[in-house]
């Protein structure tokens, strides 16, 4: 780790003008990606804004039919929320199987979604769920807001500030966990409001996060594991690496697909 | 047997301060004046160091010294060492590049010691390091095992072949007329994949010297602090002996890793000269990854022969061991000596023969871990017994059954005389454990729920103990293996035991206490345990291959014994009686056939004031010393069965059972014991499943860390079923064999029979993770649909 000045703002407000005022600062929002990486010597930044402190960006709350998180909530408090578990039992449960305790109890739901891990849990219940990414500048629905890996729509000097989760009918997620490091080898998370339905895949796309289009289809007709049977996801633009090649990657998507739209119907 | 005596789980004495945060690891040694080093390590798997640029890293702030190959051959610090001759099958020795501590003119791994900065800071030394210029020459990097052997790239121009050595042992002509004689051969090819150790704690060094009294001090993560001493002192020329003290303080694992002499600890004491300060190294995990001698990395081919009646008749192996790029201080002992002599396994084979090639690489070296070629022999045997008694249909535990060996003493044709055991007692009960009976219907009942399941078996023998120091001698080792040990009784009857083993998470505090306590009739309380110092135990050869029980606790055993001998000669005077009359035991000398008796603690007393008998007819004084040298190897030897369930829609592998059986003849602490058991089992677990080190053709580690190497975790372990059997160790007095590595022997064909039963053919290698398990089982689902 390179020497660097520590900040410790007490509002998104105060971290968005140090944000501007400071060269090569990062924000810390949990640093479970970041740290790591520093103490690498692989990053560098002269300068942590860390959002432990704004209260403003904490917090999660029911408004009618969606349910507003606070960026610096951390995937502990997602996960034990009575709100979240009642309006979107499916995004409790996968913000329960992030990591393991240390991480969920560090680790943000803006941290991770800024991120945009293509392994990461979050993104995929984004897409999947239709949420919407607010800043301390816009608001930018989850389909603009990932663009490919570890990117994003985020401009400089642009801070999440919450993600508004619309409530929907049924929603499940299955993950294969990577054996060595947990992170998602393949993660689906899948949501039903109305007749829409959307299918998003995480830790399987060479772009990070998408959308399985023709699984969405098969489910319309009915909303159930057996309407996904005989579908195979094509291994073209599939991550491949020592723990899974394209191939095996794509046949679990399939599998992965099926085993969440089963908890999304309570089987 | 008493509440804390031989055979009683007492709880670990030293837990209180393990898990209160109150360990004293090297780390947590802190010598005033303290500096930092920080090693600069190659990048690259094989290049020639054309010149080191540290001008500008010399002038850095907090910056006390950079060194390199050169200033350790100025100041004649000589290379690492490989502490046991291999002689090549025509008798010539084997061929051994040199093993500087510091690179000279070319590094043969990624990892390799280019230099080490020593700074005020951990920080600064690593700011400086950025600022070496080394001028490279890239070369092409020999990884691959098999193809290592006349390759065109060569590691050490000693071995230009990067063949070390070309051994063989066992009996040649009697295996190829077994194998003429043959009614059936089964032939397997076998990859024992390469492993990093992975200790919890990682290695560190603290090296001081006192300039006042010309003395070097080493902290450091050893298993063996005084083979350090001597290897550093003799061997490397740091100081004389009596100049130079090593301390092991508490160790956070080890298995295996931690007996070598690295380059960092040496560089590190001799670096506190150079600066004038203590220097501190402690090893971040990546170093870990890329620098701790690695285990295993074997490529075989091996046959069984068997006659009509289902009898093995003959075994022959190939195998072709990859010592990486430098020979580690016990590498070459791991895929000859402590390999090869045990592929008899448990069975009754009368002609084996085997050919071992070791091969340079540009990969780190590798040397022994938990088990040391005990592992890898086991594999091959267990795994060709399962697949023959599946080509021969039958019944695998019965084959075994069939093949054992039932007499003993029994010579193998692989050195070994096997002294006691009775593994069909074993594989009967690991039988009853597993339910056997039942393995049908729960085959049955997973398929009904489109799983595949499957039984393995694992009948293991292992030789522990090491060793008799004449035999090893013979056989090429250094050094001879017998343990010291110094019984100091104090004036009140308590007891310091000073031990030559060396505790790195084996419970040795409590368990060679019990013995004393026991054999001593005092409270454990008042016994503590001594090692890891060479300022307070005199000599020792540490902790490895199971041997600080049959061998450690042996030399206690003949120490305490004296000190209860001499306890009778000053209990003679006291109690006014002949000392052949005087017994020992519960604690009290007593006159025979009288009540007249004196408890351990006067009779110490009395040793101590000497008032009543002539100090030129006694020494006064209660202390004795023993050294002891086991008279033979033992041999543990147990079943491991092992079930699974394998999921064909994500290759997932569940281990629903395992019953472990093993036979470590006496047991001191049923707890302790099976807790080495348990370790064991997920560490061989984590080879069968999980664990494989993996370099890229050009010779970069890509499992480097946690995040691609997969480490056993909890949820990847089923409740263990321990049982044990018992026959007594007849080459030691307190007839114990030895129980470290035994689940780690045991468990990885125990696993890969279980999934192979479960998929129908032999197709897969370790690690059989959820990938390469569901490949097979396409495999399986091809085969299964063309019949």
């Amino acid at each position: 780790m390179y020497a660097f000045t520590y900040h410790r703002p007490g509002s998104a407000r105060q971290a968005a003008g140090l944000l501007a005022r400071k060269e090569d600062a990062k924000i810390l929002a949990g640093g479970h990606t970041l740290l790591p990486t520093m103490k690498q010597r692989l990053a560098a930044p002269t300068a942590l804004i860390d959002l432990g402190a704004c209260g403003d960006l904490k917090g999660i709350v029911r408004k009618g039919r969606v349910v507003v998180i606070g960026a610096m909530s951390t995937h502990a408090e997602v996960a034990e929320s009575a709100i979240v578990q009642e309006a979107i039992p499916g995004l409790a449960y996968l913000a329960s199987h992030i990591g393991d305790p240390h991480v969920r109890h560090r680790g943000t739901i803006g941290g991770s979604v800024a991120n945009n891990d293509p392994a990461a849990d979050y993104p995929a219940a984004c897409l999947a769920l239709g949420a919407t990414i607010v800043t301390n500048q816009r608001k930018l629905v989850a389909d603009d807001f990932f663009t490919g890996l570890y990117e994003t729509a985020l401009e400089e000097g642009e801070i999440i500030t919450k993600v508004v989760f619309p409530v929907v009918s049924r929603a499940g997620y299955a993950k294969f966990r990577n054996p060595a490091s947990r992170y998602a080898l393949v993660g689906v998370f899948v949501a039903k409001r109305g007749s829409d339905i959307r299918v998003a895949v995480i830790g399987a796309g060479e772009g990070g996060v998408f959308r399985w289009l023709e699984a969405e289809t098969a489910l319309k007709a009915r909303f159930a594991p057996k309407s996904l049977e005989g579908l195979k996801h094509p291994a073209t633009g599939i991550n491949a690496d020592m723990h899974a090649d394209a191939e095996y990657r794509a046949h679990l998507i399939g599998v992965m697909t099926k085993q969440a739209v089963a908890q999304a119907v309570g089987r | 047997m008493s509440a804390t005596g031989i055979g009683a789980s007492v709880r670990r004495k030293e837990d209180h301060r393990f898990i209160t945060g109150q360990g004293r690891y090297t780390d947590d040694i802190n010598r005033p004046g303290q500096a930092h080093a920080y090693f600069l390590r190659s990048p690259h798997a094989h290049a020639t160091i054309n010149a080191i640029d540290i001008t500008a890293a010399a002038a850095m702030p907090g910056v006390l010294g950079i060194f390199t190959g050169d200033d350790l051959t100025a100041d004649k610090v000589g290379g690492l060492i490989c502490g046991w001759m291999i002689h090549n099958k025509d008798g010539s020795p084997m061929r051994a590049g040199p093993h500087p501590a510091l690179a000279q003119g070319k590094v043969r791994y990624v990892g390799d010691h280019v230099c080490v900065i020593v700074a005020e800071t951990l920080a600064q030394a690593r700011d400086a390091s950025e600022a070496i210029v080394v001028d490279y020459g890239v070369l092409p990097a020999v990884v691959d095992t098999a193809s290592a052997a006349g390759a065109k790239t060569v590691v050490h121009a000693e071995a230009p072949d990067n063949t070390v050595f070309n051994w063989h042992l066992g009996n040649k002509d009697e295996t190829e007329a077994a194998f003429r004689a043959a009614k059936h051969v089964t032939k397997l090819d076998i990859v024992n994949n390469r492993l990093v150790p992975n200790p919890m704690e990682p290695r560190a060094a603290v090296g001081d010297y006192d300039d006042g009294d010309g003395i070097f001090t080493l902290y450091t993560t050893s298993q063996n602090p005084h083979v350090a001493r001597l290897v550093l002192s003799a061997f490397i020329g740091i100081a004389p002996e009596n100049k130079l003290r090593v301390v092991a303080p508490d160790v956070g694992g080890g298995f295996g890793s931690k007996i070598f002499i690295y380059a960092e600890e040496t560089v590190c004491v001799w670096a506190a000269k150079k600066v004038g300060r203590p220097v501190k190294w402690n090893s971040d995990r990546t170093e870990a990854f890329l620098s701790d001698a690695h285990g295993r990395d074997h490529v075989t081919h091996a046959e069984l022969a068997t006659d009509a009646d289902g009898r093995i008749t003959g075994l022959r192996v190939k195998t072709t061991a990859n010592l990486g790029a430098y020979l580690s201080t016990f590498s070459s002992s791991v895929p000859t000596y402590l390999y090869a002599p045990l592929l008899s396994g448990s069975y009754n084979i009368p002609a084996i023969y085997a050919e071992v090639d070791a091969v340079y690489t540009n990969t780190a070296p590798v040397d022994a871990y938990r088990g040391a070629g005990r592992p890898e022999a086991t594999f091959v045997v267990e795994r060709l017994i399962e697949v023959a008694a599946r080509e021969l249909g039958r019944d695998p535990a019965k084959f075994r059954m069939q093949n054992y060996i039932k007499s003993f003493p029994h010579q193998t044709p692989v050195i070994m005389m096997y002294d006691a055991g009775n593994y069909g007692a074993s594989l009967k009960k690991a039988l009853e454990i597993i339910d056997y009976k039942g393995i049908g219907k729960r085959k049955r009942d997973s398929a009904r729920h489109g799983k595949m399941r499957g039984i393995g078996f694992s009948s293991y023998i292992e030789a522990c103990g090491i060793a008799p120091s004449a035999a090893v001698g013979s056989l090429g080792a250094g050094v001879g293996l017998w343990e010291s040990a110094e019984v100091r009784v104090n004036p009140v009857g308590t007891v310091e035991v000073l031990t030559g083993s060396h505790s790195h998470g084996q419970g040795h505090e409590t368990t060679f206490a019990q013995l004393v306590s026991d054999k001593l009739g005092i409270p454990i309380e008042n016994v503590s345990i001594i090692h890891g110092d060479t300022d307070k135990v005199q000599m020792g050869m540490g902790t490895y291959g199971s041997r600080s029980g049959a061998v450690g606790m042996s030399a206690i055993f003949k120490a305490v014994d004296k000190v209860i001998a001499k306890g009778k000669k000053v209990a003679a005077y006291v109690l006014e009686a002949d000392e052949a009359d005087i017994d020992f035991a519960d604690g009290h000398f007593s006159v025979k056939g009288t009540d007249r008796k004196l408890d351990f603690g006067s009779c110490a007393l009395q040793a101590y004031i000497a008032h009543k008998f002539n100090g030129q007819d006694l020494e006064p004084g209660l202390k004795e010393g023993a050294f002891y040298d086991p008279t033979n190897f033992t041999f543990p030897a147990g079943v491991h069965i092992c079930e699974v369930e394998i999921d064909p829609q994500t290759g997932v592998t569940r281990i629903e059972r395992w019953a472990a059986v093993d036979d470590f003849g006496n047991v001191i602490n049923p707890m302790i014991v099976e807790g080495q058991v348990h370790g064991g089992i997920a560490q061989g677990v984590g080879q069968a499943l999980l664990e494989g080190a993996k370099y890229n053709s050009d010779g970069q580690l890509v499992t480097a860390s946690f995040m691609d190497y997969c480490m056993p975790r909890a949820d990847d372990l089923p409740s263990f079923q321990v049982g044990m059997t018992v026959t007594e160790c007849p080459s030691n007095p307190l007839g114990i064999k030895g129980c470290g590595e035994a689940g780690a022997i045991a468990a990885p064909p125990a696993v890969i029979n279980a999934i192979t039963d479960a998929l129908g053919h032999e197709d897969i290698a370790m690690p059989a993770t959820p990938q390469a398990v569901w490949r097979a089982v396409q495999k399986s689902i091809t085969r299964m649909a063309a019949e």
